[in-house]
This record gives structure tokens, C-alpha cells and sequence, in this order.
């Protein structure tokens, strides 16, 4: 136990004298370096903006309010295109995700040393890429519209959906796999009847789960022209027609909880 | 009735179904059927353009074979190491903010005026993507990283507050009610009892939110808050697609680095 003398009285401490420095000298760099950063970004930051901040920020909320309730009607068919392209988005990366997920999983993958790193690699990437940045891509691909956010939803959502199935499907109980395979099983009958089934809860709260995150991301990728309404988000903040954003925010946070208390509400239903 | 006379006689095995109820099953069959035929019917695809795009399909699948790290190499310096700045000074920010939030969205050891206002900071905080705030933030603070810096802070604050108030009313009340005895004050409490409890999972949510923030300080570009969106933006625009995807190359690259790294730091901490 790290304890200190000082004449007659042992005093406790938490950590050895070493340990200590160790941490204080961690504490240190970490410090070094936070304003190291801090330095370069107040560098570049025009400070006379930021310190004029809270008059701007007022003067925008003083425009905001009242939102005006009668755009809503011009609302309702983007919050559906949002939805569609959450749903169908959502759709068509699990079609995508269930090969790679098994690709990927150790105990599933035909080979370990070329096709699993090959499978990650297609999970790693389609995480690393922001969906808006897919949109960005897609709508210069095929140009403006529902089907660009789709595809970048779906190709966005291979690798989150990917990656939690074949965790799950490497944490399987290998028994059940042994049973089905004594009774000759082909391979497609083991993962039929001995994996789908166990992975088949998990698989359905990951997708919900996904959908609801879709849901959030698909209501911005409007902003580089791939449907939903982000596109009216864009146009109100291109005429600056702060009551019109207001209503539009508020759309998005009702269709975002909506979506959460379904998704919730789902999940737990299946655990 | 058995179930063999059920099913006919026959007694052969079937799968359990997914959802119990025959009727359920059935309304949510249809319901789904007919969503998607309405959703596919609104979405419209118009062909022609998406033939006349594979051409440049084509080319960013090329530009991937062969990326170009070398004609704008200055800009895609200069917009990592600002995104790598913004990452590490937002993250940090967002740590000291969400410490606080977090013991007070914990319903162990808050009151409820307090766990409440600290639960509706993280509801707001939550709700909306980084990018509405991030124009937000534009508006207000003006173009360059500062907003980019606030915004990544102020999303960081939804996910780890809530995480960490999560996991101090996981936490065991034996050891809180321990330090408690010995009459010790809120601090105190909170520095022995609390601290080392939820520390190795706050240390692995940080490492894993330093990574999102990454990610994330990629797209505030997009919308004028600083980072390496502005130049990859511009690329796309151009259609230089061999210098976006030096550019996406390097950010796949980077993100990888700092997951291998955090994996690391997490399975030593816990």
C-alpha cells in the first residue's frame, strides 16, 4: 500500500510517488498540447465576431419567432421523402451488410487472411465517410434528388449495421452450430437453422436502431441536394426566412424524438 | 387439438415465427407491403441522368485507383492538421462541459430541478444533427474553425453526458454511501466514491468521441466551420476526383489510426 512517512505518521496516498509523477506528467502534455490547439484556432478565429456574438445571436432569435405555422403545409411531402429515404435507405445497406457482416465475422468467413481484412476494409471506410459526404458524391453521380440520399444512407449505413452483426454473430453459441452440422447440415442449412436464429434479435434492434439514426442523418442531406427536407432548410436559410427555419427545426425535432420512441419502443420489445 | 393435427397430419418441424401473433404478423406484413409501394412510387428515378453519371462514377472509381496526394497537397495539409486541431480542442471543451452536465443529468446524486435542466441540455443537444448547428453557429460566430469548435463541442456534450450519467446510475451505492459515512463533503464524495467507479469508462468514451468529432469535423467544412470539408467540397466541385479521394483516402486512414490507438488506451484502462 503507497504510503508516505512523515516522522511517527504513516499518511495514505492512492498511488505510488512514481505513478504519480507518471500521471502529472500526462496531465501535462495533454495540457501542452489542448493549448497548443486552442492557440492555432484562436489564431484564425476574428474575435471582434465572436465577442459581437450574443447581439447577432439575438437579433436572429428575435427573428425566428414567431415560426410561421402556415408553411407546414409545404412540409409535409420533404418530411415523407425523409422518411423514404431513412427506410429505404436503411433497406438496401441491410442487403448489402448481412454478406459482409458474415464475411467479416472469424467464425463465418471463408477465409480469415483474404477475405476478412477485405471485409473490414469495406467496414472501415463506409464508417469513416459522413453520409452527407456520400450525398455529396452521389448527387454528382446521378444527379439531384431521392435516389442520390438513398444510396448515400445505405452505402453510409453498411459499415455500422456490418460491423454490430458480425460481432454478434462471432458471440454465438458455437453448440447449437455443432448440433445442426451432426445432422449433416449443408453450410447454408448450419447458418439457416444454427446462426440466423441466434442472431436474429440482435439483427432486429441493429436495424431499428439504424433506422432511427438514419432518420436524423437524412433530414440534413438536403443541404447538398439529395431530397428531404433539408431542402427546404436550405432555401428558407438561402432568402433567410427565419420563421420558416423555425418550423422546419421544429419538424425535424418531432420526426427525430418520433422516430427515437419507435425505435426505443421496438428494441425493447425484441430484447 | 395437437399440433401435429394442426398442422394436417403431417408432422413435420417448422421455425418458430419471429413475431408470435398470426395477426400481428399478418397487419405488419401487409402495412410494410403497402408502405413500400407508396415510398417506391414517390421515389423517382430518372434513369437517363443516372446513366449519363456512371461516366463520373467511373472516373471517382479510377481517381480512387490512382488518388492524386500531390497537386494540392498544400490545401490538404492545411485542412487535415485544422480538422486534427478542431478535433482535439472540441473534444477536450466538451469533456469539461459534459463532466458537469453528466453528474447533474445522474438521478443518484442530483436533485430533480437540476436533473431535469441537464437532461433537457442533452435532449436538445441530441436532437439535432451537427451540421443545423453548425450553420447555426456560422451565422452567429462567422466562418473559420471557432464555430466548427463550438458546434463539435456542443454535440460532444449530448453524447457523453448522457453516457456518463448513465454510468454513474449504474454505479454502486454501497461505495457512495461508504464515503458518505465518513462524513465527507459533495467533493470529496464525488472525487472517491463516484471518480473511480465511472473513470475507465470515461476515458473509453472519449477516446471513441475524439474519433467521432474527427469524422464529424469533416462535414462542418461543408457549411463554412473550418476543416477539411471546405477543401474536399471544392474538389467535388471541381470534379477532381482523384484529389477527393487522396483526400477521403487519408481521412479513412487517419480514422483507422485513431481507432487501433483508442482500442488500445481502452483495453488498458478497464
Amino acid at each position: 500500500m503507497p504510503v508516505v512517512r512523515t516522522g511517527e505518521i504513516q499518511v495514505w496516498r492512492r498511488r505510488e510517488p512514481a505513478k504519480q509523477l507518471a500521471i502529472w506528467f500526462a496531465w501535462l502534455c495533454g495540457v501542452a498540447l489542448f493549448m497548443f490547439c486552442w492557440s492555432i484556432i484562436s489564431e484564425k478565429t476574428t474575435w471582434f465576431f465572436v465577442f459581437d456574438a450574443p447581439r447577432i445571436a439575438g437579433d436572429i432569435g428575435s427573428r425566428m419567432f414567431p415560426p410561421r405555422w402556415s408553411y407546414i403545409d409545404q412540409l409535409w411531402l420533404p418530411l415523407w421523402d425523409t422518411i423514404n429515404i431513412a427506410t429505404l435507405g436503411t433497406m438496401f445497406s441491410i442487403v448489402m451488410a448481412v454478406p459482409v457482416a458474415f464475411l467479416a465475422a472469424r467464425n463465418t468467413t471463408p477465409s480469415t487472411r483474404f477475405v476478412r481484412p477485405l471485409a473490414l476494409l469495406i467496414i472501415v471506410s463506409s464508417r469513416s465517410i459522413n453520409s452527407l459526404i456520400w450525398a455529396l458524391l452521389l448527387v454528382s453521380i446521378v444527379g439531384p434528388g431521392l435516389f442520390a440520399g438513398v444510396i448515400a444512407i445505405s452505402l453510409r449505413s453498411i459499415g455500422f449495421v456490418a460491423k454490430l452483426l458480425y460481432e454478434a454473430i462471432e458471440e454465438i453459441d458455437e453448440d447449437q452450430v455443432e448440433a445442426i452440422a451432426a445432422t449433416g447440415a449443408s453450410r447454408a442449412q448450419i447458418i439457416a437453422y444454427g446462426i440466423v436464429p441466434q442472431i436474429m434479435p440482435a439483427f432486429a434492434g441493429i436495424t431499428v436502431f439504424r433506422w432511427d439514426i438514419n432518420i436524423r442523418e437524412s433530414t440534413v442531406l438536403g443541404l447538398v441536394g439529395a431530397g428531404g427536407i433539408g431542402l427546404q432548410l436550405q432555401g428558407s436559410l438561402n432568402i433567410l426566412a427565419w420563421p420558416q427555419v423555425t418550423l422546419i427545426l421544429i419538424a425535424i425535432l418531432f420526426s427525430v424524438v418520433a422516430s427515437e420512441v419507435v425505435s426505443a419502443k421496438v428494441r425493447k420489445a425484441i430484447i | 387439438m395437437s399440433l401435429a393435427a394442426q398442422l394436417g397430419g403431417s408432422k413435420r418441424w417448422k421455425r418458430p415465427p419471429l413475431i408470435k401473433s398470426p395477426l400481428l404478423r399478418w397487419l405488419l406484413g401487409i402495412g410494410a407491403a403497402l408502405y413500400l409501394a407508396a415510398a417506391f412510387g414517390s421515389l423517382e428515378v430518372n434513369w437517363l441522368r443516372v446513366w449519363e453519371g456512371l461516366d463520373r462514377g467511373w472516373a471517382f472509381v479510377l481517381g480512387f485507383m490512382q488518388p492524386d496526394f500531390v497537386s494540392r497537397w498544400a490545401d490538404i495539409k492545411e485542412g487535415i492538421i485544422e480538422s486534427l486541431v478542431m478535433t482535439v480542442t472540441s473534444t477536450v471543451i466538451g469533456i469539461l462541459i459534459s463532466v458537469p452536465i453528466g453528474l447533474g443529468a445522474a438521478r443518484n446524486i442530483a436533485p430533480l430541478p437540476v436533473y431535469l435542466f441537464c437532461r433537457g441540455i442533452i435532449a436538445v443537444s441530441r436532437s439535432f444533427q451537427e451540421i443545423i448547428v453548425a450553420i447555426l453557429f456560422v451565422a452567429i460566430f462567422g466562418f473559420g474553425p471557432f464555430a466548427g469548435v463550438v458546434t463539435l463541442s456542443f454535440a460532444t456534450i449530448g453524447f457523453l453526458a448522457k453516457l456518463l450519467a448513465e454510468d454513474i446510475e449504474d454505479s454502486r451505492a454501497e461505495q457512495l454511501e461508504a464515503v458518505r459515512a465518513t462524513g465527507s463533503s459533495w467533493l470529496q464524495l464525488m472525487n472517491y466514491a463516484v471518480q473511480p467507479q465511472v473513470m475507465p469508462r470515461l476515458i473509453g468514451l472519449s477516446m471513441y468521441r475524439l474519433d467521432i468529432n474527427f469524422r464529424e469535423s469533416a462535414v462542418v467544412g461543408l457549411v463554412g466551420a473550418g476543416g477539411i470539408g471546405a477543401t474536399l467540397n471544392t474538389s467535388f466541385d471541381r470534379y477532381e476526383f482523384d484529389t477527393t479521394a487522396a483526400i477521403l483516402i487519408t481521412i479513412i486512414a487517419i480514422v483507422m489510426a485513431t481507432e487501433y490507438a483508442s482500442g488500445i488506451i481502452r483495453a488498458r484502462v478497464q
